[in-house]
């Protein structure tokens, strides 16, 4: 599988990483090579195979619906970047 | 006395507190002043000296009452993956710099209710995401080994747990927790010599633990002997309603029930682990089967076909689960922030000066696995060839009882000689890999030295919770090999 700059781009967007427009072709070849080498596994024959999360033998446990913490909003606080009036403080999200 | 103080194995050092042959406060300060000698190695991202002092004035003081628990006043040190409240805890990344964690982790919890003393917290790959401890965003750490051949070459301790073991193979700390994704423990375990065991998944409990990829992730400790490992597993173990996926087990005693009586165990040789071994490597497990034949084993050729892709598998579903968990670093609520004209932009300068090149790296190629179009040739494959590397470990397991494997299939190379392109660089966990994909324990026993005397590793691998099986093998093991005795004579052949 090779990966145009235009897809490189656009994983990029997806995951929230700033990626100048000239570092495009080194990250396509690089992240090309190494799914050159992931493309293996499409030798591997997995027809009626389950997948491994669904084969989990461990059932999701449940809590008792109770209140087990709270009231620790200065801890919540603590290390954001800002805030203000007990509450995060971000950019503004709508022009 | 005191640099004999941080000679001692953990169980040797707790025998000497509980005899009163030497207080947790010695012990502590001897350790400390070895953290200032060594801190070239730079093993720790913070030392916590004034905090350990005080613990161990408190072990001191419960240890003359007669209350004293199963560490109590043994100095040990903790990855920096593991939140410590109150005390900075940051993965190896600069977007965690300024992080202080406002809550304990589940693992440090057990080691401080057991009377465990934090000398520090400990360097690592960012994330967890290397086998070299050259991804940490504070510098490498240096394996605490040099080559005969070539003293002043600065090795890789391994990785990502390097911190952890350059700590405790370079004697600044009696054990170490660490952690094992894909061979996080193991694969330096084997370049620094020391004891390193990857448990069951979910026997350790995963919170506060800060998260690489949730289905594989798995904390375990960094010893120097078979018991010490047994001893720090025990207490970090234990079921914990906060994870999810935490086993509902009795935690056995380990230690109290350790032997190397292996007569009749049955030792399979995965066959496809034997293909274009170094002959270094090939004559190292030659002489493990060759123990434990000796102590009563019996030894059986068995194949897992599967094992090839496990790796290429791996760098599927690992990627995909950290691109998942790291989303949550966004410069909003903790962490580093940088400022950008829109709320996106500052998305994307706080995550482009935060990760370091290889995590940024894996979120690409986790967030393209999971995207559009791409979900199901990669990530559902990737699932799919998980099941079936988990049934070929099945299936053997019924036919053996532990399998015998080399750790990694090289020494520790030289910082100056690393691999430049990413996946000769995966191949590092090419032995190690498979245990995580089949939530499998594995341990790391120091056995043999390299012509070069560097420490080399076996590791055996076990059925879901079969940790005791794999302490007693790996104790026979040890006793077989006698590496401190190695190493002896290497220094008084040198």
């Amino acid at each position: 599988m090779e990966l145009t700059t235009k897809q490189v781009a656009r994983v990029a967007a997806l995951a929230r990483i700033r990626v100048t427009e000239d570092e495009l072709p080194a990250i396509g070849q690089d992240l090309s090579s190494i799914f050159h080498w992931i493309d293996q596994l499409e030798s591997v024959d997995v027809t009626g195979v389950e997948n491994y999360t669904d084969s989990y033998p461990q059932s999701i446990p449940e809590r008792e619906d109770v209140v087990n913490d709270g009231n620790c909003v200065e801890a919540i606080l603590s290390n954001a970047p800002e805030k203000a009036h007990n509450m995060f403080s971000v950019p503004k999200v709508v022009e | 006395m005191t640099t004999s103080l941080t000679k001692l194995s953990l169980t040797a050092a707790r025998d000497g507190l509980l005899n009163k042959e030497f207080t947790a406060q010695e012990l502590t300060t001897a350790h400390l002043d070895i953290m200032a000698e060594k801190r070239n190695l730079n093993a720790y991202i913070t030392e916590t000296s004034e905090l350990a002092l005080e613990q161990a004035k408190e072990s001191d003081a419960r240890l003359a009452a007669g209350t004293q628990g199963a560490l109590e006043g043994l100095p040990i040190a903790v990855k920096d993956l593991f939140c410590t409240k109150g005390v900075r805890t940051t993965a190896g990344s600069k977007i965690l710099d300024n992080f202080i964690p406002p809550y304990e982790s589940t693992v440090t919890q057990n080691l401080w209710n057991a009377g465990a003393v934090m000398l520090g917290k400990l360097n690592m790959d960012e994330f967890a995401m290397g086998s070299a401890n050259l991804n940490s965003a504070y510098g490498p750490v240096l394996n605490p080994w040099r080559r005969m051949d070539a003293p002043a070459k600065e090795l890789v301790p391994g990785g990502s747990s390097g911190g952890s073991v350059a700590a405790v193979a370079g004697h600044m700390a009696l054990a170490a927790t660490a952690s094992d994704t894909g061979g996080s423990i193991r694969q330096p375990a084997a370049f620094c010599g020391v004891v390193g065991i990857k448990p069951t998944y979910g026997l350790c409990s995963r919170r506060g633990m800060i998260a690489f990829a949730s289905s594989l992730d798995q904390a375990g400790p960094v010893a120097r002997t078979v018991r010490d490992a047994a001893l720090m597993t025990q207490v970090m173990a234990s079921h914990d309603p906060w994870d999810s996926t935490s086993l509902n087990v009795d935690i056995p005693d380990y230690l109290s029930n350790i032997t190397s009586d292996v007569r009749g165990l049955r030792i399979g040789l995965p066959k496809e682990y034997r293909e274009n071994l170094s002959e270094e490597m090939s004559t190292l497990l030659q002489k493990g089967i060759d123990w434990l034949t000796t102590a009563g084993a019996t030894i059986h050729n068995v194949s897992l076909p599967m094992s090839p892709f496990a790796l290429p598998t791996y760098y599927v579903i690992a990627p995909a689960e950290a691109s998942s968990n790291l989303a949550k670093y966004d410069g909003l609520r903790y962490g580093l922030r940088i400022p950008g004209h829109s709320l996106d932009e500052m998305y994307e300068n706080t995550r482009r000066e935060g990760f370091g090149p290889e995590v940024r790296r894996r979120i690409l190629i986790g967030t393209y696995v999971l995207s559009a179009g791409y979900y199901d040739a990669y990530y559902l494959k990737a699932q799919k060839v998980r099941t079936l590397i988990a049934k070929d470990f099945e299936r053997v397991f019924q036919e053996v009882d532990v399998l015998l494997t080399p750790t990694t299939p090289t020494e520790a190379f030289p910082i100056d000689e690393k691999p430049v392109d990413p996946v000769t660089m995966y191949l590092n966990d090419i032995f190690t890999v498979t245990v995580n994909l089949a939530d499998l324990p594995g341990i790391s026993v120091p056995v043999g030295l390299s012509k070069t005397g560097l420490p080399l590793g076996l590791q055996l691998i076990g059925p879901k919770l079969s940790e005791q099986r794999l302490f007693n093998t790996s104790l026979a093991l040890e006793e077989a090999a006698r590496f401190e005795e190695q190493v002896k004579n290497l220094h008084k052949g040198a």
